[in-house]
């Protein structure tokens, strides 16, 4: 509350006060709480790679079983080029997935709330597919697909609108009933109430959906090109951790691993810095509180 | 004559031209719950009604009607001339902002609905904003304030479109009592400065008899108007007339006028 707020800056400046013990206490909690946020994670990370080290010097284990982590890294280095390129064609398919689950699921899930008879006829449909695991679902998809990248699109487009069409057909239903009211007294037209009540009240719902959409459609990519397997498109990260399998290239397989998941982190951390700009001003979510 | 003229003229409450009238208002839910039954009302321009009853009375119900949320069961509501755009404004419960939108975008929103762009219509928001004391909030956020400023915020929606009806349904219930009283203070000088008729809810008896020249008492089950009492207090009204004997004895009277109507159940 922004006068409250003013008042508690005044008596935060003032000289005079003497320091609370408990609120001090608290504060340098806090203080090491945030530390720790970073420090801990980092430095497990740091001794989870030594112990792996050590334990394949020690037990003199064979490189084709478990590299050494510096094997890994340069393994990374020398075999960029190929695991970069292979790389880009994953997260195209991931990205133009995810596009098209955005458009697909927020398209039929304003379709839904248009009209309660489209919602129950289709609605389970939806549960169908996103039940049906994707790798059983995939062979199909290619035999009836001529393009492998249309196939890949498909599958993975799959796996990830779901929870966007779910959640934002949620989203756009819980629009405050009092405010609707409202828009219905000022004579709202349908579009209207969509545009300026359904579509922002939707929007943290959405962008919630929008986040495992992220994760599921990399998962979906990935799976996908398995399936897909060998034969003409060899160039994603998939395919290349199955052929460095095949040619018992065990640092090439743990070097394209590492990049999966560092795409799947840095494509979370970015859906989630969206989320937190397009809500941090209005949404209980984003907003930070004092205690 | 425009509502402002009527309100000036102050000719007596009950003889001022006609806004609206229902006549013989029957509202059933579901196959026979009545809501509201035979209900009359001619309002007047400059009216400040209010509407007291006990929960169930219908009275939010014969609000919602007038509002044209729902509809008659039976019976008619007329407005006397043609209704236009703006003509007609609601203040509920809730403030029922909307919280992605800055204080001045929820004020706009009367206007952004018939198709308005904000800086066509930016003056009349300032002017909103000014009348409820908010003008330095305008590019606040809704979290960003307290529940009696919410309020004040959701006030200034209905008012910016200048209004000849108001409709405002228990809108300070959920308020603090020193809030409250600020804001009957300041509901009877804004509707001084904009003069639209007022129907109010509400459940206080004294919050009816400091604002309202005229008070229709309802009873529940099924809901029903028992009958009207009139406060004679001309306006402006303020703080000397709510510490004054004539406030007191009015609030005597509506309050057994509540009395009676709390114990006429209807049980046919």
């Amino acid at each position: 509350m922004t006068i409250t707020d003013e008042s508690r800056l005044q008596t935060a400046t003032a000289p005079a006060i003497a320091a609370d013990a408990e609120e001090l206490a608290r504060m340098r909690r806090r203080r090491a709480e945030k530390i720790g946020q970073w420090v801990l994670p980092a430095l497990v990370v740091v001794l989870t790679i030594f112990a792996w080290d050590r334990i394949v010097v020690i037990n003199e284990i064979p490189h084709y079983i478990l590299p050494r982590p510096g094997l890994v890294a340069s393994t990374l280095i020398e075999d960029w080029p190929i695991l970069f390129q292979s790389l880009l064609v994953t997260l195209q398919i991931t990205m133009g997935a995810l596009a098209i689950a955005v458009l697909g699921g927020v398209g039929l899930a304003v379709l839904f709330t248009q009209s309660r008879w489209i919602e129950m006829s289709f609605f389970p449909y939806a549960v169908i597919l996103q039940v049906t695991p994707i790798v059983s679902i995939a062979p199909l998809i290619f035999i009836y697909v001529d393009s492998k990248i249309a196939g890949l699109l498909i599958c993975a487009w799959i796996v990830a609108f779901f929870p966007i069409l779910s959640n934002t057909t949620l989203g756009l239903n819980s629009a405050d009933h009092n405010l609707r009211d409202l828009f219905k007294v000022y004579g709202a037209t349908r579009w209207q109430r969509l545009r300026f009540l359904q579509l922002p009240s939707a929007l943290p719902y959405f962008l919630g959906g929008l986040r495992i959409a992220g994760g599921l459609s990399l998962i979906g990519a990935v799976v996908a090109e398995y399936v897909a397997g060998t034969g003409g498109i060899g160039s994603g990260l998939a395919f290349r951790i199955l052929e460095a399998g095949y040619r018992l290239n065990i640092p090439r397989m743990f070097a394209a691993l590492l990049l999966i998941a560092l795409a799947g982190i840095v494509i979370f951390a970015s859906l989630s810095f969206l989320s937190h700009m397009l809500l941090r001003k209005w949404h209980e979510s984003a907003i930070k509180r004092e205690t | 004559m425009t509502a402002q003229a009527a309100l000036r003229s102050s000719a007596p409450a009950g003889e001022r031209p006609g806004l609206l009238s229902m006549a013989h208002v029957d509202k059933v839910f579901g196959r026979d719950v009545v809501a509201l039954r035979d209900m009359s009302l001619e309002v007047g321009q400059g009216d400040f009604i209010s509407l007291l009853g006990p929960s169930g009375c219908g009275k939010s119900t014969a609000l919602r009607l007038i509002a044209g949320l729902s509809h008659p069961t039976s019976g008619s509501i007329r407005w006397a001339q043609d209704r236009v755009d703006g003509d007609l404004s609601v203040v509920l419960q809730e403030p029922t902002l909307m919280p992605w939108a800055t204080v001045a975008q929820n004020v706009w929103l009367p206007f952004r609905l018939h198709g308005r762009r904000f800086r066509a219509v930016r003056d009349e928001i300032l002017e909103a904003l000014k009348l409820v004391g908010l003008e330095k909030f305008q590019n606040a956020y809704p979290r960003e304030l307290s529940g009696g400023m919410k309020m004040r915020v959701s006030i200034a929606r209905a008012l910016v479109t200048r209004p000849r009806l108001m409709l405002m349904d228990e809108p300070f219930a959920a308020l603090d009592e020193i809030t409250r009283f600020k804001l009957n203070n300041d509901i009877l000088a804004m509707r001084e400065k904009i003069g639209c008729t007022v129907i109010f809810v509400t459940h206080s008896v004294f919050e009816s008899v400091f604002l309202s020249d005229r008070i229709v008492i309802m009873a529940a089950r099924p809901g029903r108007v028992i009958r009207e009492l009139r406060v004679d207090e001309p306006y402006p009204r303020g703080e000397a007339f709510r510490t004054s004997a004539d406030y007191a004895a009015q609030c005597r009277a509506a309050s057994e006028a509540l009395k009676e109507a709390m114990g006429a159940h209807d049980d046919h």
